[in-house]
Protein backbone atom coordinates (compact mmCIF):
# COMPACT_ATOMS: atom_id res chain seq x y z
CA UNK A 1 0.00 0.00 0.00
CA UNK A 2 1.09 3.48 -0.66
CA UNK A 3 1.03 7.21 -0.28
CA UNK A 4 -1.69 9.17 1.52
CA UNK A 5 -3.71 12.02 0.06
CA UNK A 6 -5.65 13.79 2.78
CA UNK A 7 -8.98 15.65 2.85
CA UNK A 8 -11.09 17.23 5.59
CA UNK A 9 -14.63 16.66 6.91
CA UNK A 10 -17.85 16.28 4.87
CA UNK A 11 -16.30 15.57 1.47
CA UNK A 12 -19.58 15.36 -0.47
CA UNK A 13 -20.48 13.44 -3.59
CA UNK A 14 -21.01 16.71 -5.51
CA UNK A 15 -17.29 17.49 -5.25
CA UNK A 16 -16.25 13.84 -5.75
CA UNK A 17 -18.11 13.74 -9.08
CA UNK A 18 -20.11 16.87 -9.96
CA UNK A 19 -23.66 16.20 -11.18
CA UNK A 20 -22.98 18.06 -14.43
CA UNK A 21 -20.97 15.05 -15.59
CA UNK A 22 -23.57 12.41 -14.74
CA UNK A 23 -25.07 12.31 -18.22
CA UNK A 24 -22.96 9.24 -18.97
CA UNK A 25 -22.18 5.86 -17.41
CA UNK A 26 -18.81 5.64 -19.19
CA UNK A 27 -16.45 4.94 -16.29
CA UNK A 28 -13.37 6.35 -18.00
CA UNK A 29 -15.10 9.62 -18.84
CA UNK A 30 -16.61 9.92 -15.34
CA UNK A 31 -13.25 9.12 -13.74
CA UNK A 32 -11.53 11.94 -15.63
CA UNK A 33 -13.61 14.34 -13.47
CA UNK A 34 -12.96 12.61 -10.12
CA UNK A 35 -12.57 15.07 -7.23
CA UNK A 36 -12.59 17.94 -9.75
CA UNK A 37 -14.44 20.47 -7.58
CA UNK A 38 -12.39 19.88 -4.43
CA UNK A 39 -8.97 19.04 -5.87
CA UNK A 40 -8.43 19.82 -9.57
CA UNK A 41 -4.91 18.29 -9.37
CA UNK A 42 -6.19 14.95 -8.00
CA UNK A 43 -5.14 12.88 -10.99
CA UNK A 44 -1.70 14.52 -11.13
CA UNK A 45 -1.09 13.82 -7.44
CA UNK A 46 -1.96 10.15 -7.26
CA UNK A 47 -0.53 6.87 -8.48
CA UNK A 48 -2.33 3.54 -8.45
CA UNK A 49 -2.50 2.06 -4.97
CA UNK A 50 -2.63 5.41 -3.15
CA UNK A 51 -4.90 5.89 -0.14
CA UNK A 52 -7.37 8.66 0.68
CA UNK A 53 -7.53 9.64 4.35
CA UNK A 54 -10.36 11.97 5.35
CA UNK A 55 -12.33 13.36 8.26
CA UNK A 56 -15.97 12.89 9.25
CA UNK A 57 -18.90 12.00 7.01
CA UNK A 58 -16.93 11.17 3.85
CA UNK A 59 -19.19 10.82 0.80
CA UNK A 60 -22.17 12.71 2.20
CA UNK A 61 -24.98 13.91 -0.04
CA UNK A 62 -26.24 12.21 -3.16
CA UNK A 63 -26.61 8.44 -3.50
CA UNK A 64 -24.76 8.48 -6.83
CA UNK A 65 -22.71 5.31 -7.07
CA UNK A 66 -20.59 7.19 -9.61
CA UNK A 67 -18.75 8.63 -6.55
CA UNK A 68 -17.15 5.43 -5.21
CA UNK A 69 -16.81 4.19 -8.81
CA UNK A 70 -14.63 7.15 -9.91
CA UNK A 71 -12.47 6.88 -6.79
CA UNK A 72 -11.96 3.16 -7.37
CA UNK A 73 -11.32 3.62 -11.11
CA UNK A 74 -8.79 6.38 -10.36
CA UNK A 75 -6.63 3.74 -8.72
CA UNK A 76 -7.29 4.61 -5.09
CA UNK A 77 -6.84 1.35 -3.17
CA UNK A 78 -8.47 2.34 0.10
CA UNK A 79 -10.27 5.17 1.90
CA UNK A 80 -9.70 5.62 5.62
CA UNK A 81 -12.06 8.13 7.28
CA UNK A 82 -13.26 9.15 10.71
CA UNK A 83 -16.73 8.21 9.47
CA UNK A 84 -18.54 7.61 6.19
CA UNK A 85 -21.95 8.82 5.04
CA UNK A 86 -24.13 5.74 5.05
CA UNK A 87 -25.06 5.49 1.36
CA UNK A 88 -21.43 5.95 0.31
CA UNK A 89 -20.49 3.25 2.85
CA UNK A 90 -22.91 0.68 1.43
CA UNK A 91 -22.12 1.63 -2.17
CA UNK A 92 -18.40 1.07 -1.52
CA UNK A 93 -19.06 -2.37 -0.06
CA UNK A 94 -21.44 -3.24 -2.88
CA UNK A 95 -18.91 -2.36 -5.60
CA UNK A 96 -15.83 -3.65 -3.77
CA UNK A 97 -14.04 -0.40 -2.91
CA UNK A 98 -12.05 -0.91 0.30
CA UNK A 99 -12.98 1.44 3.14
CA UNK A 100 -11.93 1.59 6.78
CA UNK A 101 -13.55 3.62 9.52
CA UNK A 102 -10.92 4.63 12.08
CA UNK A 103 -11.21 8.03 13.77
CA UNK A 104 -7.79 7.70 15.40
CA UNK A 105 -5.94 6.75 12.20
CA UNK A 106 -7.83 9.34 10.16
CA UNK A 107 -6.82 12.10 12.58
CA UNK A 108 -3.16 11.15 12.98
CA UNK A 109 -2.12 10.10 9.48
CA UNK A 110 -0.71 12.98 7.42
CA UNK A 111 -0.71 13.85 3.75
CA UNK A 112 2.15 12.06 2.01
CA UNK A 113 2.57 9.34 4.70
CA UNK A 114 3.21 5.83 3.49
CA UNK A 115 1.00 3.12 4.93
CA UNK A 116 0.83 -0.63 4.83
CA UNK A 117 -2.53 -2.24 5.45
CA UNK A 118 -3.15 -5.84 6.50
CA UNK A 119 -6.85 -6.42 5.82
CA UNK A 120 -6.83 -9.99 7.09
CA UNK A 121 -5.63 -9.01 10.53
CA UNK A 122 -7.23 -5.53 10.53
CA UNK A 123 -4.00 -3.58 10.94
CA UNK A 124 -2.89 -0.22 9.50
CA UNK A 125 0.84 0.56 9.86
CA UNK A 126 2.12 4.08 9.23
CA UNK A 127 5.64 3.63 7.86
CA UNK A 128 6.20 7.40 7.93
CA UNK A 129 5.43 7.70 11.66
CA UNK A 130 7.82 5.11 13.14
CA UNK A 131 5.55 2.22 12.23
CA UNK A 132 2.63 3.44 14.36
CA UNK A 133 -0.14 0.82 14.24
CA UNK A 134 -3.92 1.09 14.29
CA UNK A 135 -6.12 -1.90 14.96
CA UNK A 136 -9.29 -1.95 12.87
CA UNK A 137 -12.50 -3.81 13.71
CA UNK A 138 -13.30 -6.46 11.06
CA UNK A 139 -16.43 -6.18 8.92
CA UNK A 140 -19.40 -8.24 10.09
CA UNK A 141 -19.52 -11.68 8.44
CA UNK A 142 -22.43 -10.72 6.15
CA UNK A 143 -20.59 -7.71 4.69
CA UNK A 144 -17.30 -9.61 4.47
CA UNK A 145 -19.25 -12.18 2.44
CA UNK A 146 -20.27 -9.48 -0.06
CA UNK A 147 -16.69 -8.20 -0.27
CA UNK A 148 -15.19 -11.71 -0.64
CA UNK A 149 -17.86 -12.65 -3.15
CA UNK A 150 -16.81 -9.84 -5.49
CA UNK A 151 -19.57 -7.36 -4.65
CA UNK A 152 -23.32 -7.50 -4.23
CA UNK A 153 -24.21 -8.24 -7.87
CA UNK A 154 -21.84 -11.21 -7.99
CA UNK A 155 -23.24 -12.55 -4.72
CA UNK A 156 -26.84 -12.10 -5.89
CA UNK A 157 -26.02 -13.69 -9.26
CA UNK A 158 -24.64 -16.77 -7.53
CA UNK A 159 -27.88 -17.08 -5.53
CA UNK A 160 -25.92 -16.69 -2.29
CA UNK A 161 -27.89 -13.69 -1.01
CA UNK A 162 -29.85 -14.89 1.97
CA UNK B 1 -38.42 -1.39 19.16
CA UNK B 2 -38.62 1.97 17.42
CA UNK B 3 -41.10 2.57 14.60
CA UNK B 4 -38.38 1.98 12.00
CA UNK B 5 -37.22 -1.22 13.70
CA UNK B 6 -40.82 -2.51 13.78
CA UNK B 7 -41.22 -2.05 10.03
CA UNK B 8 -37.81 -3.57 9.27
CA UNK B 9 -38.45 -6.59 11.52
CA UNK B 10 -41.78 -7.28 9.82
CA UNK B 11 -40.16 -7.09 6.38
CA UNK B 12 -37.31 -9.39 7.42
CA UNK B 13 -39.75 -11.98 8.82
CA UNK B 14 -38.44 -11.51 12.34
CA UNK B 15 -40.18 -11.00 15.69
CA UNK B 16 -37.56 -8.52 16.81
CA UNK B 17 -34.43 -6.87 15.50
CA UNK B 18 -31.58 -5.25 17.41
CA UNK B 19 -29.50 -2.16 16.64
CA UNK B 20 -26.54 -3.09 14.44
CA UNK B 21 -28.06 -6.38 13.26
CA UNK B 22 -27.71 -7.00 9.52
CA UNK B 23 -30.94 -8.11 7.90
CA UNK B 24 -32.33 -8.83 4.44
CA UNK B 25 -35.68 -7.07 4.05
CA UNK B 26 -38.43 -7.57 1.48
CA UNK B 27 -39.07 -4.48 -0.62
CA UNK B 28 -42.43 -2.92 -1.49
CA UNK B 29 -40.97 -0.49 -4.03
CA UNK B 30 -37.70 0.04 -5.86
CA UNK B 31 -37.08 3.44 -7.45
CA UNK B 32 -34.48 5.07 -9.67
CA UNK B 33 -34.12 8.13 -11.87
CA UNK B 34 -32.49 8.96 -15.20
CA UNK B 35 -29.05 9.39 -13.58
CA UNK B 36 -28.94 6.37 -11.30
CA UNK B 37 -31.04 3.87 -13.29
CA UNK B 38 -28.59 3.55 -16.23
CA UNK B 39 -25.84 2.40 -13.82
CA UNK B 40 -28.33 0.04 -12.13
CA UNK B 41 -29.38 -1.37 -15.50
CA UNK B 42 -25.74 -2.15 -16.37
CA UNK B 43 -25.38 -3.96 -13.05
CA UNK B 44 -28.72 -5.75 -13.45
CA UNK B 45 -27.62 -7.03 -16.86
CA UNK B 46 -24.52 -8.59 -15.25
CA UNK B 47 -26.83 -11.00 -13.41
CA UNK B 48 -27.35 -13.93 -15.78
CA UNK B 49 -31.03 -14.51 -16.72
CA UNK B 50 -32.12 -11.79 -14.32
CA UNK B 51 -35.83 -11.09 -14.13
CA UNK B 52 -37.60 -8.22 -12.40
CA UNK B 53 -39.03 -9.64 -9.16
CA UNK B 54 -42.27 -7.68 -9.60
CA UNK B 55 -42.58 -5.15 -12.46
CA UNK B 56 -45.44 -3.36 -10.64
CA UNK B 57 -43.09 -2.49 -7.78
CA UNK B 58 -40.50 -0.71 -9.91
CA UNK B 59 -40.61 3.04 -10.55
CA UNK B 60 -38.34 4.70 -13.11
CA UNK B 61 -38.70 8.49 -13.12
CA UNK B 62 -37.00 10.67 -15.71
CA UNK B 63 -36.56 13.90 -13.78
CA UNK B 64 -32.95 14.92 -13.14
CA UNK B 65 -31.79 15.88 -16.64
CA UNK B 66 -35.29 15.70 -18.15
CA UNK B 67 -36.77 17.13 -20.28
CA UNK B 68 -33.55 15.84 -21.87
CA UNK B 69 -30.95 18.56 -21.49
CA UNK B 70 -28.48 17.23 -24.06
CA UNK B 71 -27.77 14.26 -26.30
CA UNK B 72 -26.12 12.23 -23.55
CA UNK B 73 -29.06 12.82 -21.18
CA UNK B 74 -31.40 11.74 -23.98
CA UNK B 75 -29.39 8.53 -24.40
CA UNK B 76 -29.64 7.81 -20.67
CA UNK B 77 -33.40 8.29 -20.68
CA UNK B 78 -33.62 6.06 -23.75
CA UNK B 79 -31.70 3.33 -21.91
CA UNK B 80 -34.28 3.53 -19.10
CA UNK B 81 -37.23 3.63 -21.52
CA UNK B 82 -35.96 0.58 -23.43
CA UNK B 83 -35.34 -1.31 -20.19
CA UNK B 84 -38.87 -0.53 -18.93
CA UNK B 85 -40.28 -1.77 -22.25
CA UNK B 86 -38.18 -4.91 -22.31
CA UNK B 87 -39.18 -5.88 -18.76
CA UNK B 88 -42.81 -4.69 -18.98
CA UNK B 89 -42.41 -2.16 -16.18
CA UNK B 90 -45.56 -0.01 -16.13
CA UNK B 91 -44.09 2.61 -13.78
CA UNK B 92 -41.95 4.48 -16.28
CA UNK B 93 -42.53 8.23 -16.04
CA UNK B 94 -41.34 10.67 -18.67
CA UNK B 95 -42.58 13.62 -20.72
CA UNK B 96 -46.07 14.79 -19.81
CA UNK B 97 -46.49 11.92 -17.37
CA UNK B 98 -43.55 12.86 -15.20
CA UNK B 99 -42.68 14.80 -12.10
CA UNK B 100 -39.90 15.08 -9.58
CA UNK B 101 -39.73 11.52 -8.23
CA UNK B 102 -40.33 12.17 -4.52
CA UNK B 103 -43.31 14.38 -5.25
CA UNK B 104 -44.61 12.02 -7.92
CA UNK B 105 -44.64 8.69 -6.05
CA UNK B 106 -46.76 9.84 -3.07
CA UNK B 107 -49.11 11.73 -5.43
CA UNK B 108 -49.67 8.61 -7.52
CA UNK B 109 -50.39 6.53 -4.42
CA UNK B 110 -47.33 4.33 -5.01
CA UNK B 111 -46.23 4.43 -1.37
CA UNK B 112 -48.30 3.60 1.68
CA UNK B 113 -47.80 3.43 5.44
CA UNK B 114 -45.76 0.43 6.57
CA UNK B 115 -43.93 -0.01 3.23
CA UNK B 116 -40.22 -0.58 2.84
CA UNK B 117 -38.95 1.46 -0.12
CA UNK B 118 -35.47 1.82 -1.55
CA UNK B 119 -34.55 4.36 -4.18
CA UNK B 120 -31.34 5.07 -6.01
CA UNK B 121 -31.65 8.66 -4.92
CA UNK B 122 -30.66 9.96 -1.51
CA UNK B 123 -33.92 11.85 -0.98
CA UNK B 124 -35.94 8.63 -1.07
CA UNK B 125 -36.20 9.17 2.70
CA UNK B 126 -39.09 11.55 1.88
CA UNK B 127 -41.78 8.85 2.21
CA UNK B 128 -41.19 8.50 5.94
CA UNK B 129 -43.78 11.28 6.08
CA UNK B 130 -46.37 8.61 5.19
CA UNK B 131 -45.24 6.17 7.88
CA UNK B 132 -43.09 4.11 5.51
CA UNK B 133 -39.47 3.08 5.94
CA UNK B 134 -37.77 4.53 2.89
CA UNK B 135 -34.14 5.19 2.24
CA UNK B 136 -31.66 6.09 -0.45
CA UNK B 137 -29.28 3.49 -1.82
CA UNK B 138 -26.89 3.19 -4.75
CA UNK B 139 -27.38 1.74 -8.19
CA UNK B 140 -26.04 -1.71 -7.26
CA UNK B 141 -28.59 -2.01 -4.45
CA UNK B 142 -31.22 -0.91 -6.96
CA UNK B 143 -30.10 -3.57 -9.45
CA UNK B 144 -30.17 -6.35 -6.87
CA UNK B 145 -33.43 -4.98 -5.44
CA UNK B 146 -35.04 -5.19 -8.89
CA UNK B 147 -33.80 -8.76 -9.35
CA UNK B 148 -34.50 -10.16 -5.88
CA UNK B 149 -37.00 -7.84 -4.19
CA UNK B 150 -34.63 -7.61 -1.25
CA UNK B 151 -32.04 -5.28 0.24
CA UNK B 152 -29.61 -5.60 3.12
CA UNK B 153 -29.86 -3.18 6.02
CA UNK B 154 -28.01 -2.58 9.23
CA UNK B 155 -30.76 -2.00 11.80
CA UNK B 156 -30.43 1.64 12.86
CA UNK B 157 -30.65 3.27 16.27
CA UNK B 158 -32.94 6.30 16.35
CA UNK B 159 -33.03 9.91 17.37
CA UNK B 160 -36.43 10.86 18.77
CA UNK B 161 -37.58 14.37 17.91
CA UNK B 162 -40.45 15.43 20.17
CA UNK B 163 -42.52 18.18 18.61
CA UNK B 164 -44.75 20.52 20.60
CA UNK B 165 -46.66 23.67 19.67
CA UNK B 166 -47.58 24.70 16.14
CA UNK B 167 -45.98 26.77 13.38
CA UNK B 168 -46.48 30.53 13.14
CA UNK B 169 -47.62 32.19 9.89
CA UNK B 170 -45.02 32.18 7.06
CA UNK B 171 -43.12 29.32 8.77
CA UNK B 172 -43.14 25.79 7.34
CA UNK B 173 -41.60 22.34 7.52
CA UNK B 174 -38.51 23.64 5.73
CA UNK B 175 -37.69 25.96 8.62
CA UNK B 176 -38.18 23.07 11.06
CA UNK B 177 -35.81 20.74 9.24
CA UNK B 178 -33.16 23.42 8.66
CA UNK B 179 -33.36 24.24 12.38
CA UNK B 180 -32.97 20.54 13.23
CA UNK B 181 -29.96 20.07 10.92
CA UNK B 182 -28.45 23.22 12.41
CA UNK B 183 -28.85 21.65 15.87
CA UNK B 184 -27.39 18.22 15.14
CA UNK B 185 -25.11 18.84 12.13
CA UNK B 186 -24.76 17.18 8.74
CA UNK B 187 -23.61 13.94 10.38
CA UNK B 188 -25.77 14.30 13.49
CA UNK B 189 -27.99 11.37 12.56
CA UNK B 190 -25.34 9.26 10.79
CA UNK B 191 -26.50 5.62 10.44
CA UNK B 192 -29.62 6.54 12.48
CA UNK B 193 -33.34 7.04 12.01
CA UNK B 194 -34.95 10.33 12.89
CA UNK B 195 -38.36 9.58 14.40
CA UNK B 196 -40.75 12.49 14.89
CA UNK B 197 -43.29 12.27 17.69
CA UNK B 198 -45.29 14.44 20.04
CA UNK B 199 -48.43 16.55 20.05
CA UNK B 200 -46.90 18.94 17.51
CA UNK B 201 -47.11 16.31 14.76
CA UNK B 202 -50.84 16.83 14.39
CA UNK B 203 -50.30 20.49 13.42
CA UNK B 204 -48.05 19.60 10.49
CA UNK B 205 -49.50 19.05 7.02
CA UNK B 206 -48.42 16.14 4.83
CA UNK B 207 -46.53 18.66 2.72
CA UNK B 208 -44.57 19.82 5.79
CA UNK B 209 -43.88 16.23 6.83
CA UNK B 210 -42.68 15.28 3.33
CA UNK B 211 -40.33 18.27 3.35
CA UNK B 212 -38.98 17.41 6.81
CA UNK B 213 -38.36 13.72 6.02
CA UNK B 214 -36.88 14.67 2.63
CA UNK B 215 -33.96 16.38 4.36
CA UNK B 216 -33.29 13.65 6.99
CA UNK B 217 -30.39 12.65 4.72
CA UNK B 218 -28.88 16.13 5.12
CA UNK B 219 -28.32 15.24 8.77
CA UNK B 220 -26.79 11.94 7.63
CA UNK B 221 -29.94 10.05 8.61
CA UNK B 222 -30.88 6.66 7.21
CA UNK B 223 -34.53 7.65 7.26
CA UNK B 224 -36.91 10.15 8.77
CA UNK B 225 -40.34 8.94 9.82
CA UNK B 226 -43.62 10.26 11.19
CA UNK B 227 -46.25 8.23 13.02
CA UNK B 228 -49.44 7.53 11.08
CA UNK B 229 -52.39 9.70 12.12
CA UNK B 230 -55.72 10.90 10.68
CA UNK B 231 -53.91 13.36 8.40
CA UNK B 232 -51.80 10.54 6.93
CA UNK B 233 -54.77 8.24 6.44
CA UNK B 234 -56.80 10.96 4.77
CA UNK B 235 -53.93 11.74 2.43
CA UNK B 236 -53.32 8.09 1.55
CA UNK B 237 -57.01 7.68 0.81
CA UNK B 238 -56.94 10.72 -1.48
CA UNK B 239 -54.06 9.26 -3.52
CA UNK B 240 -55.59 5.81 -3.84
CA UNK B 241 -52.60 4.19 -2.11
CA UNK B 242 -52.96 0.55 -1.13
CA UNK B 243 -54.27 -0.32 2.34
CA UNK B 244 -51.91 1.21 4.93
CA UNK B 245 -50.25 -0.97 7.54
CA UNK B 246 -49.85 1.00 10.73
CA UNK B 247 -46.86 0.32 12.95
CA UNK B 248 -46.17 2.17 16.18
CA UNK B 249 -43.05 2.48 18.28
CA UNK B 250 -43.05 0.47 21.50
CA UNK B 251 -43.59 2.43 24.71
CA UNK B 252 -40.22 1.19 25.94
CA UNK B 253 -38.35 1.80 22.69
CA UNK B 254 -34.77 2.89 23.26
CA UNK B 255 -33.50 6.05 21.55
CA UNK B 256 -29.90 7.15 21.12
CA UNK B 257 -30.92 10.74 21.72
CA UNK B 258 -34.05 12.81 22.34
CA UNK B 259 -34.42 16.31 20.90
CA UNK B 260 -37.32 18.60 21.77
CA UNK B 261 -38.53 21.22 19.32
CA UNK B 262 -41.28 23.70 20.08
CA UNK B 263 -42.77 24.46 16.66
CA UNK B 264 -44.19 27.75 17.95
CA UNK B 265 -40.64 29.03 18.43
CA UNK B 266 -39.35 28.17 14.95
CA UNK B 267 -38.37 31.22 12.91
CA UNK B 268 -37.68 31.63 9.20
CA UNK B 269 -34.36 29.82 8.78
CA UNK B 270 -31.73 29.95 6.05
CA UNK B 271 -28.81 27.52 5.60
CA UNK B 272 -25.73 29.39 4.42
CA UNK B 273 -23.09 27.95 2.07
CA UNK B 274 -21.69 25.34 1.89
CA UNK B 275 -23.43 22.97 4.30
CA UNK B 276 -27.10 22.52 5.24
CA UNK B 277 -26.04 22.71 8.91
CA UNK B 278 -25.12 26.41 8.59
CA UNK B 279 -28.62 27.41 9.69
CA UNK B 280 -29.27 31.03 10.63
CA UNK B 281 -32.35 33.00 11.57
CA UNK B 282 -32.82 36.59 10.40
CA UNK B 283 -31.38 37.91 13.68
CA UNK B 284 -28.03 36.62 12.41
CA UNK B 285 -28.46 37.42 8.72
CA UNK B 286 -27.05 40.67 7.41
CA UNK B 287 -27.30 42.04 3.88
CA UNK B 288 -26.95 39.13 1.44
CA UNK B 289 -27.80 40.14 -2.13
CA UNK B 290 -29.03 37.43 -4.45
CA UNK B 291 -28.95 36.88 -8.21
CA UNK B 292 -31.41 34.01 -8.47
CA UNK B 293 -34.30 32.46 -6.56
CA UNK B 294 -35.45 28.90 -7.17
CA UNK B 295 -38.74 27.59 -5.80
CA UNK B 296 -39.33 23.90 -6.47
CA UNK B 297 -37.60 20.49 -6.08
CA UNK B 298 -38.51 17.30 -4.21
CA UNK B 299 -38.15 19.33 -1.02
CA UNK B 300 -40.49 22.24 -1.78
CA UNK B 301 -42.20 21.91 -5.14
CA UNK B 302 -45.60 20.80 -3.89
CA UNK B 303 -48.85 22.73 -4.28
CA UNK B 304 -48.78 24.00 -0.70
CA UNK B 305 -45.32 25.45 -1.37
CA UNK B 306 -46.52 27.22 -4.51
CA UNK B 307 -49.58 28.59 -2.69
CA UNK B 308 -47.33 29.96 0.07
CA UNK B 309 -45.02 31.58 -2.49
CA UNK B 310 -47.95 33.01 -4.47
CA UNK B 311 -49.29 34.74 -1.36
CA UNK B 312 -45.98 36.59 -1.15
CA UNK B 313 -45.73 37.36 -4.88
CA UNK B 314 -49.32 38.53 -5.29
CA UNK B 315 -49.35 42.20 -6.31
CA UNK B 316 -45.56 42.49 -6.05
CA UNK B 317 -42.63 42.32 -8.49
CA UNK B 318 -39.34 40.48 -8.13
CA UNK B 319 -36.35 42.80 -7.77
CA UNK B 320 -34.63 43.83 -11.00
CA UNK B 321 -31.84 41.40 -11.79
CA UNK B 322 -33.13 38.50 -9.69
CA UNK B 323 -33.87 35.56 -11.96
CA UNK B 324 -36.77 33.85 -10.25
CA UNK B 325 -37.51 30.30 -11.36
CA UNK B 326 -40.57 28.44 -10.14
CA UNK B 327 -40.83 24.72 -10.82
CA UNK B 328 -44.01 22.84 -9.93
CA UNK B 329 -42.75 19.37 -8.96
CA UNK B 330 -45.29 17.35 -10.97
CA UNK B 331 -47.65 17.81 -13.89
CA UNK B 332 -50.61 17.48 -11.52
CA UNK B 333 -49.25 20.25 -9.29
CA UNK B 334 -48.61 22.37 -12.39
CA UNK B 335 -52.22 21.93 -13.50
CA UNK B 336 -53.60 22.69 -10.05
CA UNK B 337 -51.41 25.80 -9.84
CA UNK B 338 -52.79 26.84 -13.22
CA UNK B 339 -56.40 26.35 -12.11
CA UNK B 340 -55.81 28.28 -8.88
CA UNK B 341 -54.35 31.21 -10.83
CA UNK B 342 -50.93 30.83 -9.20
CA UNK B 343 -49.05 30.76 -12.51
CA UNK B 344 -50.53 34.12 -13.44
CA UNK B 345 -49.41 35.57 -10.12
CA UNK B 346 -45.87 34.25 -10.68
CA UNK B 347 -45.64 35.53 -14.24
CA UNK B 348 -47.08 38.93 -13.31
CA UNK B 349 -44.49 39.13 -10.53
CA UNK B 350 -41.73 38.63 -13.09
CA UNK B 351 -40.93 35.00 -12.34
CA UNK B 352 -40.28 32.19 -14.82
CA UNK B 353 -42.37 29.03 -14.55
CA UNK B 354 -40.80 25.80 -15.76
CA UNK B 355 -41.94 22.27 -16.51
CA UNK B 356 -41.26 19.78 -13.69
CA UNK B 357 -37.56 18.87 -13.38
CA UNK B 358 -34.86 18.51 -10.72
CA UNK B 359 -32.76 20.70 -13.09
CA UNK B 360 -31.19 23.55 -11.13
CA UNK B 361 -31.14 21.81 -7.72
CA UNK B 362 -28.14 19.70 -8.71
CA UNK B 363 -26.64 22.11 -11.22
CA UNK B 364 -28.07 20.06 -14.06
CA UNK B 365 -29.86 22.60 -16.23
CA UNK B 366 -32.55 25.34 -16.13
CA UNK B 367 -30.83 27.80 -13.81
CA UNK B 368 -27.06 27.26 -13.49
CA UNK B 369 -25.06 29.85 -11.54
CA UNK B 370 -21.96 31.71 -12.78
CA UNK B 371 -18.88 32.39 -10.65
CA UNK B 372 -19.66 34.76 -7.80
CA UNK B 373 -23.44 34.43 -8.13
CA UNK B 374 -25.76 33.68 -5.25
CA UNK B 375 -29.08 31.87 -5.23
CA UNK B 376 -31.71 31.46 -2.56
CA UNK B 377 -33.32 28.08 -3.20
CA UNK B 378 -35.99 25.90 -1.67
CA UNK B 379 -33.84 22.89 -2.61
CA UNK B 380 -31.92 20.65 -0.23
CA UNK B 381 -28.17 21.02 -0.73
CA UNK B 382 -25.79 23.96 -0.80
CA UNK B 383 -22.49 22.13 -1.29
CA UNK B 384 -19.63 23.70 -3.26
CA UNK B 385 -20.63 23.84 -6.94
CA UNK B 386 -24.04 22.32 -6.29
CA UNK B 387 -25.97 24.72 -8.54
CA UNK B 388 -23.18 25.63 -10.93
CA UNK B 389 -19.74 27.23 -10.70
CA UNK B 390 -17.57 26.22 -7.71
CA UNK B 391 -17.45 29.89 -6.76
CA UNK B 392 -21.25 30.28 -6.68
CA UNK B 393 -23.31 30.08 -3.51
CA UNK B 394 -26.65 28.50 -2.56
CA UNK B 395 -28.74 29.62 0.42
CA UNK B 396 -31.38 27.06 1.41
CA UNK B 397 -34.72 28.41 2.55
CA UNK B 398 -38.50 27.93 2.58
CA UNK B 399 -40.81 29.02 -0.25
CA UNK B 400 -41.92 32.13 1.68
CA UNK B 401 -38.33 33.17 2.41
CA UNK B 402 -37.27 32.52 -1.20
CA UNK B 403 -40.24 34.52 -2.53
CA UNK B 404 -39.69 37.43 -0.13
CA UNK B 405 -35.97 37.42 -0.98
CA UNK B 406 -36.73 37.47 -4.72
CA UNK B 407 -38.84 40.60 -4.17
CA UNK B 408 -36.32 42.30 -1.89
CA UNK B 409 -33.28 41.30 -3.98
CA UNK B 410 -31.59 40.04 -0.84
CA UNK B 411 -32.28 37.45 1.85
CA UNK B 412 -35.44 38.72 3.48
CA UNK B 413 -37.75 37.74 6.32
CA UNK B 414 -41.23 37.20 4.78
CA UNK B 415 -42.88 38.45 7.97
CA UNK B 416 -41.41 41.90 7.30
CA UNK B 417 -42.57 42.23 3.69
CA UNK B 418 -45.31 44.80 4.44
CA UNK B 419 -42.55 47.01 5.79
CA UNK B 420 -40.67 47.03 2.49
CA UNK B 421 -41.30 50.45 0.95
CA UNK B 422 -42.92 50.60 -2.45
CA UNK B 423 -39.68 52.00 -3.84
CA UNK B 424 -37.64 49.09 -2.53
CA UNK B 425 -40.10 46.62 -3.99
CA UNK B 426 -39.84 48.18 -7.41
CA UNK B 427 -36.07 48.72 -7.51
Amino acid sequence: MNKVIKYGDNVDTDVIIPARYLNTTNKQELTSHAMEDIDPDFHKKITAGDIIVAGKNFGCGSSREHAPIVIKESGIALIIAESFARIFYRNSINIGLAIIESPEAAKEINEGDELSVDFENGLITNKSQNGKEYKVAPFPEFLQGIINGGGLVAVAASGELH
Amino acid sequence: MTLTQKILAAHAGKETVAVGELILANLDRVLANDITAPVAIEEFNRIADAKIFDPDKISLVMDHFAPNKDIKAAEQCKTCRDFAGEHSIPGFYDGGDMGVEHALLPEKGLVTAGDVVIGADSHTCTYGALGAFSTGVGSTDMAVGMATGKAWFKVPAAIKVELTGSLQPYISGKDVVLHLIGLIGVDGALYQSIEFTGEGVASLSISDRLCICNMAIEAGGKNGIFPVDEITLEYLKSTGAKEPKIYTADEDAVYARVIKINLSEIEPTVAFPHLPENAKTFKEIGEVKIDQAVIGSCTNGRLEDLVAAAEIFKGRRVAKGVRTIIIPATQKIYLEALKLGLLEIFINAGALVSAPTCGPCLGGHMGILAAGERAVATTNRNFVGRMGHVKSEVYLASPTVAAASAIAGKLFDPRLLPQLTAGAVEN
